[in-house]
C-alpha cells in the first residue's frame, strides 16, 4: 500500500511540473523529418527557431480568408486583416507588459528595431564628441548602426568590457558613463555566449545619469519573460523568428514619450497625417514609423506564437531548457578536447564550444552528416570572437522541444569529429 | 559516411595538419589578403613572379580543413607554372569543385587536386576551397584584397543570420 501511495504521489508531482517533450514536439511538424537518413536534431534555434502548427495555420488563414491591405480600405476585408494586425499588436504589449500598445512598433526584426532607435533617436540627440555606450559582447546588429553614427556625428563609441567567463563587468561599465553619454545599447541574452545580462541593475546605472538604454532582446524574449516595465528600459527590440513566428515580423518597444520625440525612421505610405508638396506632417504611434504595407502574414504569425507560448506553462519550460543546457554543458566539458566559450553564472540557449585543433566550420560539417543542425562561425559576433581568442564557434542552440537523446546525440558525434581529425 | 570520408580524405587531413609552404615570403612581390565576411576565415598568399612565372609561393592565416588544405595544396600545384597555365589549372579547379567539370571524363591538369571533388557534394564548402585560389589569383592580378562576397558563382548556402 505505501509503496502504491508513493508512486501515486510521484506521478501526481510528474504530471504537475514535468515538461511532457514528446507532445510539444507535435506541435512542430518541421522536427519529424529525417536528414542523412538519420531524424533531424535541430539544435540552431539561436539562429531561427522553428514554427508551430498552429502559428502556421494562422497565417494560412489569414492568406485564405482574410487577406487585404491594412489601415486604408473601407471594405470588409481590410477591416478583417487590420483587426488581426492590430490586434497582434495588442498581444505583443501583453506579452512585454508595455503601457501602450502605440509603443510597439512592427519591424522586421531586432536589426531593424535598433537601425529604427539609431535613426529616429540617435541622430536627434548624438553630436560630436558625444558618447554611446555598447557591450563587449554585442551582436554585430548592435554595433555597427552604433558605428554608423558614430562616423556621421564624430562621436565615439564606448565598449563595456567582460571577464573571462563573459559576464559583462558593471564597475567599469559605471565608470564609462558620464554627461556625453547619450545612449547605452545591450543585448539581453548573448546569441554567441549565452550569458543573461544583468538588465535591470544596467538600467538602473544608467538612469542614475538619465541616459536612456536600449535593450536587443533577440535572444532574451524566447527564453526569458520580459517585463518592460519592470526592466524600466527605454527600448526592447524583438525577433519574431527567434521566438516561433515567421521570418518578417519583430517588434522594437519604445515608451511613448521617447517615441513621440523622435523622428520617423522611413518616409512612405501610412505614416502620414498630410501630404504636400511643401510639407508634410507625420500620424501618431506606431503608424509614424511604419511606412508602406507591412509584413501583415507576419506579423499576424508573431501573434499567435505568442498565443502558442501563453498556451504553454512557460515557467515549466524555462525550466526545462535550462536542465538540457545543463546536461549538454556537462556532457561536452567531460569530453578531452572540447572547451565551451561563455561560462557565465546565468545562462541560457546557447552553449558555444571548440574542439582543439578542428575548426568549427569541419565539426558543423561533420554533424550534419549525423543529421544535427548546429552553427559554425562567428555568430555575426566578431569582437567577442576575438576577445576569446577563436576564429569561430560551434554552437548548439536550445529550444523546449529539444531532448536530452538529442543532446546525446550531439555528444555522439561531436566525439565522432575527434575521431576523423586525431 | 561515404561522403564524409570522401571530403575527408588523409591528404586532406594530413595538409591541415602540417600545411605545406605555411609562412610569410620575404622575398614576395605581390601579396593578397582573402577572406570570407560570412565565416571569418582569412588567409594570405605571397607570390614571388618573375618572367611571368611564379617562382615562389606561400600563404598565412586561419580556416577549416578544406580551406586550409586546399591552400597549402594550391601552393604545391602553382609553384613553377606560367600565368597562362596557373589560369587554365584556376578555371578547371573551379568548375570541378562546383560539380561543372567531370574530372574524370575530361582530360585535365588537376592531378592531385582531384582530392578536392567531393567538395561539390557539400555546397555550403565550396568557398573553403576556393578561398586559396581566388586569392592567389588576385595577387597575381596585382588586386591586394578579394572576398567570397565578389565571387558569383560559388556564393552558396552559407549561414549569415545570427
Amino acid at each position: 500500500m505505501i509503496a502504491t501511495e508513493k508512486t501515486i504521489q510521484t506521478d501526481t508531482q510528474s504530471t504537475g511540473n514535468a515538461w511532457d517533450v514528446v507532445r510539444i514536439r507535435r506541435d512542430f511538424p518541421v522536427l519529424a523529418q529525417t536528414v542523412n537518413s538519420k531524424p533531424l536534431v535541430y539544435l540552431d534555434n539561436a539562429a531561427s527557431s522553428q514554427v508551430p502548427q498552429v502559428v502556421i495555420d494562422r497565417g494560412s488563414r489569414y492568406l485564405r480568408e482574410e487577406h487585404s491591405n491594412i489601415h486604408r480600405g473601407v471594405h470588409y476585408l481590410s477591416q478583417r486583416a487590420t483587426t488581426a494586425y492590430e490586434g497582434a499588436r495588442e498581444k505583443v504589449r501583453r506579452f512585454i507588459n508595455a503601457r501602450e500598445a502605440r509603443e510597439c512598433i512592427f519591424v522586421r526584426g531586432s536589426t531593424e528595431g535598433i537601425n529604427l532607435v539609431m535613426h529616429g533617436y540617435g541622430r536627434k540627440s548624438v553630436g560630436v564628441g558625444d558618447e554611446i555606450v555598447i557591450s563587449a559582447m554585442e551582436h554585430h546588429a548592435n554595433i555597427v548602426p552604433w558605428q554608423m553614427l558614430c562616423e556621421e556625428k564624430g562621436a565615439k563609441l564606448r565598449v563595456i568590457p567582460m571577464n573571462d567567463d563573459g559576464e559583462l563587468l558593471l564597475d567599469e561599465y559605471e565608470a564609462l558613463l558620464n554627461e556625453r553619454t547619450k545612449i547605452v545599447g545591450v543585448m539581453h541574452v548573448s546569441n554567441a555566449l549565452g550569458t543573461i545580462n544583468p538588465i535591470k541593475e544596467i538600467v538602473a546605472r544608467a538612469h542614475k545619469q538619465g541616459v536612456p538604454v536600449l535593450v536587443d532582446g533577440a535572444q532574451g524574449a524566447p527564453h526569458l519573460k520580459v517585463d518592460v516595465q519592470d526592466l524600466d528600459c527605454d527600448f526592447y527590440t524583438i525577433s519574431g523568428h527567434k521566438m516561433f513566428a515567421p521570418t518578417g515580423s519583430g517588434v522594437v518597444y519604445g515608451k511613448a514619450e521617447l517615441l513621440e520625440r523622435m523622428q520617423p525612421f522611413m518616409g512612405g505610405g501610412d505614416m502620414i497625417r498630410t501630404v504636400t508638396f511643401e510639407q508634410t506632417t507625420y500620424a501618431g504611434l506606431p503608424n509614424k514609423f511604419e511606412a508602406g504595407t507591412p509584413a501583415i502574414a507576419s506579423q499576424i504569425g508573431l501573434g499567435a506564437a505568442i498565443d502558442y507560448l501563453n498556451s504553454l506553462d512557460r515557467a515549466a519550460a524555462h525550466r526545462y531548457e535550462q536542465e538540457l543546457l545543463a546536461y549538454a554543458t556537462a556532457k561536452l566539458s567531460a569530453i578531452e578536447g572540447v572547451r565551451i566559450i561563455g561560462t557565465a553564472r546565468e545562462k541560457t540557449g546557447s552553449l558555444s564550444f571548440v574542439i582543439e585543433d578542428v575548426h568549427p566550420h569541419d565539426v558543423g560539417t561533420i554533424l550534419d552528416q549525423e543529421g544535427i543542425a548546429i552553427r559554425a562561425g562567428h555568430h555575426c559576433a566578431q569582437p567577442t570572437m576575438k576577445r576569446f581568442n577563436v576564429p569561430a564557434t560551434a554552437r548548439a542552440s536550445f529550444a523546449f522541444y529539444n531532448t536530452k537523446e538529442e543532446v546525446d546525440r550531439l555528444v555522439a558525434a561531436v566525439q565522432k569529429v575527434i575521431e576523423v581529425f586525431s | 559516411m561515404s561522403e564524409l570520408s570522401e571530403l575527408y580524405q588523409q591528404v586532406i587531413l594530413d595538409h591541415n595538419k602540417k600545411p605545406r609552404n605555411f609562412k610569410r615570403l620575404e622575398t614576395a612581390n605581390r601579396t593578397a589578403e582573402g577572406v570570407n565576411p560570412l565565416c571569418g576565415d582569412q588567409l594570405t598568399v605571397y607570390l614571388f613572379v618573375e618572367d611571368d612565372v611564379i617562382k615562389d609561393v606561400s600563404f598565412e592565416g586561419s580556416g577549416c580543413a578544406i580551406s586550409k588544405a586546399s591552400a597549402s595544396m594550391m601552393t604545391q600545384s602553382v609553384k613553377g607554372k606560367t600565368r597562362a597555365e596557373v589560369g587554365a589549372l584556376f578555371d578547371e579547379f573551379h568548375r570541378m569543385v562546383l560539380g561543372e567539370l567531370d574530372e574524370e571524363q575530361t582530360p585535365n591538369q588537376l592531378g592531385r587536386l582531384k582530392i578536392f571533388a567531393g567538395v561539390r557534394e557539400f555546397p555550403a564548402r565550396v568557398k573553403c576551397a576556393s578561398l586559396s585560389w581566388h586569392t592567389m589569383h588576385a595577387a597575381l592580378n596585382h588586386q591586394s584584397a578579394t572576398t567570397t562576397e565578389d565571387l558569383g558563382p560559388d556564393v552558396v548556402n552559407e549561414q549569415a543570420a545570427g
